[in-house]
C-alpha cells in the first residue's frame, strides 16, 4: 500500500514538473494570442486591454498557477480561434481517436512481431530468418507517407476493401469504426513492426542460450512450449518497455497518417492550432499527451513485476 | 551392484565435434562405457576435458546440427539416441535419461514458479492431470528433503537457497523416474557444507530407485565413495577407468596419479604443499600428436609424443578390468588397499 502511494506521489510530481514546462514551452512560442483572436490591424490599445483581460500580463507563475488550478478540474480554457469551443471538449474529440490508432496499430504490430521473432529466434541465423529480417528493414525504411499512400491506392481506392477520408466514431458503429480505423492503423503498425521483431528476435536468442532452457529441453518439452512457455516472457523487457514509450509517441505523432486519411486526432489538431497561435489548445493536447505517457509508463514499470518475480518487492 | 546384463546405457566410441570459426573442436573423441541399472560411474577431469559434453552428448542434448557432429553409438535402454528422431528423443527425455545441471540459480526458470518446473514434466510425459501432477510433485519434493513442500511449490526460484533449487532441480530430473540419471557437476556452484547433503542425497536417491548414475565431477573428492566405476577423462579421451577404489588406490596413468596426488589429505601435515599438474590441457582446435598428456607428463618419451596410446587392460591377473590409455602405465605403483 506504501508503495502504490509512493508511487502516486511520484507520477504527480513528474506531472507536475512536466506541466510547466509544457505551460512555459508554449508561452516562449512566437506570436501574440491577442493578434490570434482579434486579427491583424487593429489599434494597438485594443490588442492591450485583450491581453490584460486575458491575465496575460500577470507574472509566469500566476498564470501557471491560474491554468493549473483550471487543468486540474478539467478545465482547459477556451479556444482562441475559430470556432472558439471549449479546449477540454476539443481534446475530447480529438483523443480517442489517436488512442484508437495507436492502441491497434500496436496490437497489430505485436501480435504479428511475437511469432516473427520467436521464429527468428528458434531459428536464428537460417534462411528464413535473415529473410524475415531483411523484410522487417525494408519496412522500416519505407516513409510512412509513402506505405500509407500505397495502402490507400490498393486497398480503398483499388480494391475498394477500405473506406477513405471518414471516420465513424466507436460510439456510432463497432464494426464501422474499426472498418475506417484498420488501414490507417496498419500503416502505424507497419513502423512499429520491424523495431519489435528485431528487439524481441534478439532477447529472445539470448534468453535461448539461459541454462533454464537447456534444463527444459533436457525434461522433453517440445521447442515450442519452451519458445513460448519458457522463453518469451523472460525476453519480453525490451519489448514492454519500447511499447510504452511507442504508445507515448504515437498519440501525439501519427500527424503524416492523420493527413492521409483525414482523421480528426490529436496530431493533426495540435499542428493546426500551433499554426494558428492557439495557445490554449496546444497547452491542453500537450499536456493530456504528457498524462497519457506517464501513466501508461507507469503501467509499463509495474508490469516489470508481473514479468519477473524477482523484481516484485516483498515488503508490499 | 546389480549383476544381471540389464545395460541401461552403452556408448561405443563417441565422437563430438563442434565445428568452429575456428576450426573443427573434438570436444569428446572416442569415448566408450557402459552402465548398468543401479550403478553409478564417476566422470572425472579438468575443466575443458569433455566431461559435460559427453554428459550431454549421451542424452542426445548434444547431437547432429549444422554446427556439431556425433559419430558413434549411445544406446539407451537399447536405443541410439543419435539415430533418433527429435520428438522420440524428447520422449526419452525425462522417462529413461534426465540430467542435473551445474549452477541451481540459472537452471531454474526466473519466472515460473517452483511447482511449474515439476509438474509440466509430469504432465507431458506421465499425462496426468492437475490435480495428480500437483500432488506427485508435493511427493518428490518431500523425497529430496524440502521443508514445507506445499508451500514451495507457490515459491519462485529466487525465494529459495542455493541447496534448496538443487534439490529441486533434482526433483525436476526424477520426476518421470528415470533409468539414468546425469549429474553434471551438481555441487559445484554449492557451498561446501551443502555438496555433502546434495551429493549424499543423490546417492540415497539412485539406491532407492535402482537407478544408474553418471556423477561428473572435477571434484575427485565427490566421486570417492559414491561411485562404483569411475573414468578420467583427459582432452576429450577417457585415460584410464576401472573400479573406483582401483583407480584411487592404484591409478595406473600418470595423469590419474597426477590429479589424485593434487587432492589435499586431511593425513597430510599442515602446511603441505598443494601439488598441481604443471602446465596446462591441450588447446583442442589443435591437440598434439600422440598421448595427449604428453607435454605435461614427467615420464614422457619420443614414443608418447609420436603414437597415441590405446585404451587397454592393465589390471594384472584380477577379475576386475582396469583400463588405461598409457605406453608405460605405472604398475604396480601402489598396492590395493582393500
Amino acid at each position: 500500500m506504501r508503495r502504490i502511494t509512493l508511487r502516486i506521489g511520484e507520477l504527480l510530481a513528474v506531472l507536475l514538473v512536466v506541466s510547466f514546462g509544457v505551460f512555459a514551452m508554449v508561452t516562449l512560442m512566437p506570436g501574440d494570442p491577442a493578434v490570434a483572436i482579434l486579427g491583424e490591424g487593429h489599434p494597438k490599445h485594443e490588442y492591450a486591454e485583450l491581453r490584460d483581460q486575458m491575465g496575460l500580463n500577470d507574472p509566469l507563475l500566476t498564470r501557471y498557477w491560474d491554468w493549473l488550478s483550471g487543468a486540474v478540474r478539467g478545465d482547459l480554457g477556451t479556444s482562441l480561434v475559430p470556432p472558439q469551443g471549449d479546449v477540454t471538449e476539443r481534446i475530447l474529440g480529438a483523443l480517442p481517436v489517436s488512442v484508437e490508432l495507436a492502441v491497434l496499430g500496436l496490437l497489430i504490430a505485436l501480435v504479428l512481431a511475437i511469432p516473427l521473432a520467436l521464429w527468428s529466434a528458434a531459428h536464428a541465423g537460417g534462411t528464413i530468418d535473415r529473410m524475415i529480417s531483411a523484410t522487417m528493414f525494408a519496412t522500416l525504411s519505407i516513409p510512412s507517407f509513402l506505405a500509407g499512400l500505397l495502402l490507400i491506392m490498393i486497398f480503398a481506392n483499388g480494391l475498394g476493401w477500405f473506406p477513405r477520408a471518414q471516420w465513424v466514431r466507436l460510439s456510432e458503429s463497432i464494426p464501422g469504426n474499426v472498418h475506417h480505423a484498420l488501414l490507417p492503423a496498419i500503416v502505424i503498425a507497419m513502423m512499429e513492426l520491424a523495431l519489435f521483431t528485431r528487439i524481441l528476435r534478439n532477447d529472445l536468442i539470448v534468453t535461448l542460450s539461459e541454462d533454464y532452457i537447456l534444463a527444459a529441453r533436457a525434461k522433453g518439452m517440445p521447442p515450442w512450449r519452451i519458445m513460448i512457455g519458457d522463453a518469451l516472457r523472460p525476453s519480453s523487457f525490451s519489448l514492454v518497455t519500447l511499447m510504452g514509450i511507442s504508445l507515448g509517441r504515437l498519440i501525439g505523432s501519427t500527424v503524416i497518417v492523420e493527413y492521409l486519411f483525414a482523421l480528426p486526432g490529436m496530431g493533426s489538431m495540435i499542428v493546426t492550432s500551433a499554426n494558428q497561435g492557439d495557445f490554449p489548445l496546444v497547452q491542453g493536447a500537450v499536456l493530456v499527451i504528457a498524462l497519457v505517457y506517464v501513466v501508461v509508463n507507469a503501467g509499463i514499470d509495474l508490469s516489470y513485476g508481473y514479468l519477473d518475480p524477482r523484481t516484485r518487492r516483498v515488503h508490499a | 551392484m546389480n549383476q544381471d546384463n540389464d545395460l541401461v546405457l552403452e556408448v561405443r566410441d563417441v565422437r563430438t565435434t563442434f565445428l568452429t570459426p575456428r576450426g573443427p573442436v573434438r570436444a569428446v573423441d572416442g569415448v566408450s562405457m557402459s552402465l548398468r541399472a543401479g550403478e553409478t560411474l564417476g566422470i572425472v577431469g579438468e575443466s575443458g576435458s569433455g566431461k559435460s559434453v559427453l554428459g550431454r552428448t549421451v542424452m542426445g542434448l548434444v547431437s547432429n546440427s549444422p554446427t556439431t557432429t556425433v559419430t558413434g553409438e549411445c544406446l539407451i535402454d537399447g536405443r541410439d539416441v543419435h539415430t533418433l528422431k527429435p520428438n522420440q528423443r524428447r520422449q526419452l527425455w525425462g522417462p529413461e535419461v534426465a540430467m542435473v545441471f551445474q549452477d541451481p540459480m540459472t537452471s531454474l526458470n526466473p519466472v515460473k514458479r517452483v511447482g511449474r518446473h515439476i509438474t509440466e514434466a509430469l504432465r507431458l510425459h506421465l499425462g496426468v492431470g492437475k490435480k495428480e501432477a500437483h500432488d506427485r510433485a508435493v511427493e518428490l519434493l518431500r523425497q529430496v528433503s524440502i521443508p514445507e513442500p506445499v508451500r514451495r511449490m507457490t515459491q519462485y526460484p529466487h525465494e529459495l537457497s542455493g541447496g534448496m533449487r538443487q534439490r529441486v532441480v533434482i526433483a525436476m530430473a526424477l520426476a518421470c523416474d528415470p533409468k539414468l540419471l546425469i549429474a553434471d557437476e551438481p555441487t559445484t556452484a554449492l557451498d561446501v557444507t551443502v555438496q555433502k547433503q546434495i551429493l549424499d542425497l543423490l546417492a540415497s536417491l539412485a539406491t532407492e530407485r535402482n537407478m544408474a548414475t553418471i556423477l561428473i565431477s572435477h571434484d575427485l573428492g565427490a566421486v570417492e565413495g559414491r561411485t562404483d566405476r569411475v573414468a578420467v577423462m583427459y582432452a576429450g579421451r577417457t585415460v584410464e577407468t576401472s573400479r573406483t577404489s582401483r583407480v584411487f588406490n592404484n591409478p595406473v596413468h600418470p595423469y590419474a596419479d597426477a590429479l589424485l596426488a593434487s587432492i589435499p589429505r586431511i593425513a597430510d601435515d599442515p602446511h603441505t604443499v598443494l601439488r598441481a599438474i604443471d602446465g596446462s590441457p591441450p588447446n583442442m582446435l589443435n591437440p598434439p600428436d600422440g598421448c595427449r598428456f604428453a607435454p605435461r607428463c614427467r615420464f614422457a618419451v619420443d614414443r608418447c609424443r609420436e603414437e597415441s596410446p590405446e585404451l587397454r587392460d592393465l589390471a594384472d591377473g584380477t577379475d576386475d578390468t582396469h583400463l588405461g590409455a598409457c605406453h608405460f602405465p605405472l604398475l604396480p605403483a601402489r598396492q590395493e588397499v582393500g
